[in-house]
């Protein structure tokens, strides 16, 4: 195929990432050193009120925004360096609670909170969904052909629904005394409030990312069943191994490409965590990266958007990002070098 | 293919995979199916602590709503003709009235007229026949089951979510055909094009597709709300403001959703040989023309799974819609938002169960009817790597 047939086909869509992913990250990373703010006049107000004789005066002086023509306030966008990122950082802060060994004092600062969270949260739930993924997938694959396809509809219906409600569904069920909730206080026979404290919350969330995901594992690993080899697991059979050691040595080498697949999607998707928090209504307690950019993003009271910090927060975000997928990028270009030479 | 003895497994495991199995099956349909139960309650019943005043809905049924019976054995029966009508005549119409390369659209009108059938049968019809005929029959016609539709009247009539359906429509049709049309062709490009570009452009789409939506989003904000500004000096005084705008957020997502649907794809033209194209371009077709007679026409079903995951991304999206969309005009998802913010009585939190079902209820027929291509969708990445 031509340079100029290729650039035809893939043209609209090279456009449409080009305009819509590229550029953004480029104004992003502008933005983040630039701030936009409401310049404000000082005006001194007289205001007098009739007394006795002589009325009486008292003059204040009064901040408001400058107006334009228009009746709009005047906005003035001023080259501020690194100061969004350190708004967002604190780093002194940061580092008078390390040198105090102070873990509480760290976690009162958004981004360190949001960090530690996001990484616990997608570091745990990894092995959960493989392991979880893979147990059902083989479970499966030993039943009889006939209800397969029902236990897979069952199945996809926790991958499929829409994150938020999902997270809702969860949260409805353990709410103030929801079913759930009273179970665990009838059984444990202690006075349980879920969304009381930060770590129940986290469990919950846990909970329904592995609901979530752990199906996704479940139909890549079974696919990848129904072509692990026969005669090799027959030959382990006469070499005398056991059913663990043949899943042990057989099946899961056999997988191997796809739970590094599953992993790798996992690790770029939990590291966005975000529709948990929402679902959760978890800001008070826990917070992710990804909501933490968000917040910025909401209007406040005011009706301003805090776009300075939350283009910093987005490059603080795209940090870990790289760093995540390094490993995977060198892997590709390894391959690609090999194929090529 | 019968088992060989030896990978047989003893009765204690089977019985342990057995009961692993049906574990798993509760656990992914209970949060699902209880929420549906909970909508169809009074607020007290809803959030009681005992599971059996949820299903029963002693409080509902004293307020004179619940389902006698009578009801019960009616509503099954009418459920029952309806599958019926689904499983047996359904099929045969398709085939009749629709070509045999657009029969999954054929699928998904009939399966939507069905939805409509269910909800006209159920919700105009039904009803004044069952309250006349309860009057006579005695204890047959005494409410057993609490019951109540009033959530979802407030839900879709007093609060005018049928707008938020309605948005959510547009999106979705949007994001689906413009990101299926722009990525199939390059999917196409990329697939059969062995050059080094065609590599660093799959990978870029790659590092694309692990950027958190809030980054870009971040990006778009001042941009959107400004634009009218910006544009001003080449458009004149009809400069649009995209903030708010239905189009603009469609090319947003499908912006976002393009990597994704490109790797797809992609891998879905490798599965089909080369030599195909080359036939055609012998014949003198241009590369497009051998695209558009010759490719698409057995692309179908590679088609549909990646639209099928386009039309998952757009009407699951809740931060961008949230973010780029103006608070009195959302889409479906970030509209329930508005529920559980004013979370102040009961009934709200109750209507709120009823607009997630109302949500989740499309993805249910969806999953029943592509089971197959999602699977395969699912799948197709991670089996060639």
């Amino acid at each position: 195929m031509k340079f100029r047939v290729f650039a035809a086909f893939a043209g609209p869509s090279l456009l449409l990432m080009l305009c819509f992913i590229a550029i953004p990250l480029v104004n992003v990373f502008i933005q983040s050193f630039y701030n936009t703010q409401t310049i404000f006049e000082t005006i001194e107000i007289e205001s007098c009120t009739p007394g006795f004789g002589t009325s009486t005066c008292v003059t204040e002086t009064a901040t408001r925004p400058v107006l334009g023509e228009d009746g709009k306030a005047l906005e003035r966008t001023l080259f501020v360096g690194w100061e969004s990122y350190t708004n967002i950082l604190k780093p002194s802060q940061a580092w008078n609670a390390v040198k105090q060994f102070s873990w509480s004092g760290l976690m009162a600062i958004d981004f360190w909170k949001a960090l530690r969270f996001t990484l616990t949260f997608t570091l745990i739930s990894l092995p959960l969904v493989i392991g979880l993924g893979l147990v059902i997938a083989l479970s499966v694959n030993s039943l009889a052909k006939s209800i397969k396809g029902q236990i897979i509809f069952v199945s996809l219906l926790p991958f499929i629904i829409t994150p938020v409600i999902g997270a809702l569904s969860i949260r409805w069920l353990f709410i103030g005394d929801g079913i759930l909730t009273a179970m665990l206080e009838w059984w444990l026979q202690i006075d349980i409030a879920m969304f009381a404290q930060a770590w129940t919350i986290e469990m919950m969330m846990l909970f329904y990312r592995v609901w979530h995901v752990a199906p996704f594992a479940f139909v890549v690993f079974y696919a990848g069943l129904q072509t692990v080899n026969n005669d090799t697991l027959e030959s382990a059979i006469i070499d005398g191994a056991s059913r663990f050691e043949r899943l042990r040595y057989v099946v899961i080498p056999h997988l191997m490409p796809l739970i590094v697949f599953v992993s790798l999607i996992h690790l770029m998707d939990s590291y966005r965590v975000f529709e948990e928090i929402v679902g959760f209504s978890s800001q008070a307690h826990v917070i992710s990266l990804q909501w933490l950019t968000y917040d910025f993003l909401v209007p406040d009271e005011s009706g301003n958007r805090a776009i300075s910090r939350a283009s910093a927060s987005s490059m603080l975000t795209m940090v870990g990002i790289v760093i995540l997928l390094i490993p995977l990028l060198r892997k590709t270009w390894n391959d690609h070098k090999s194929r090529v030479l | 293919m019968t088992i060989p003895k030896a990978l047989q497994m003893s009765l204690g495991l089977r019985m342990t995979t057995v009961g692993f199995i049906v574990c798993w099956c509760l656990i992914a349909a209970f949060p699902i199916f209880w929420i549906a139960v909970m909508s169809f309650k009074e607020p007290l019943d809803s959030f009681a602590s005992n599971p059996l005043s949820v299903i029963f809905g002693p409080s509902t049924r004293a307020s004179g709503k619940g389902l006698s019976i009578f009801d019960i054995i009616i509503g099954l029966g009418v459920i029952y003709l309806i599958y019926r009508f689904s499983i047996n005549l359904l099929p045969k119409w398709i085939k009749q009235l629709i070509p045999a390369n657009l029969s999954v659209f054929g699928w998904l009108i009939g399966s939507l007229a069905i939805a409509l059938g269910v909800v006209i049968v159920f919700g105009v019809l039904v009803p004044p026949v069952l309250s006349f005929v309860n009057g006579f029959t005695g204890f047959l016609g005494t409410p057993l089951i609490g019951f109540t539709t009033e959530h979802y009247q407030a839900v879709w009539v007093d609060n005018e979510f049928y707008r938020n359906f309605i948005n959510s429509l547009i999106v979705t049709t949007g994001v689906v055909t413009i990101s299926l049309t722009v990525g199939a062709l390059a999917g196409y490009g990329l697939a059969r094009s062995g050059s080094n570009m065609a590599f660093w452009i799959l990978i870029a789409a790659l590092i694309f597709r692990a950027l958190p939506h809030s980054v870009l989003v971040s990006g778009y904000l001042p941009v959107f709300v400004n634009s009218a500004e910006y544009l001003r000096p080449i458009l004149g005084e009809h400069a649009p403001t995209f903030y708010g705008q239905p189009l603009a957020v469609i090319m947003v997502l499908v912006a976002i959703n393009q990597p994704f649907t490109i790797w797809m794809l992609r891998s879905f033209f490798q599965n089909i040989p080369t030599e195909l194209d080359e036939s055609a371009r012998v014949d003198g077709c241009t590369h497009f023309q051998a695209f558009r007679w010759v490719i698409m026409p057995i692309m179908w079903p590679g088609v549909i799974t990646t639209g099928l995951f386009s039309f998952l991304l757009a009407y699951n999206d809740f931060l961008v819609t949230s973010l780029l969309l103006d608070a009195q005009n959302q889409t479906m998802v970030p509209a329930i938002a508005g529920y559980f913010n004013r979370e102040t009585t009961t009934t709200d939190q109750v209507e709120a169960v009823a607009a997630a079902v109302s949500i989740t209820a499309p993805l249910f027929l969806l999953v029943m009817v592509f089971q197959r291509q999602i699977v395969s969708g699912l799948t197709a990445g991670a089996v060639k790597g």
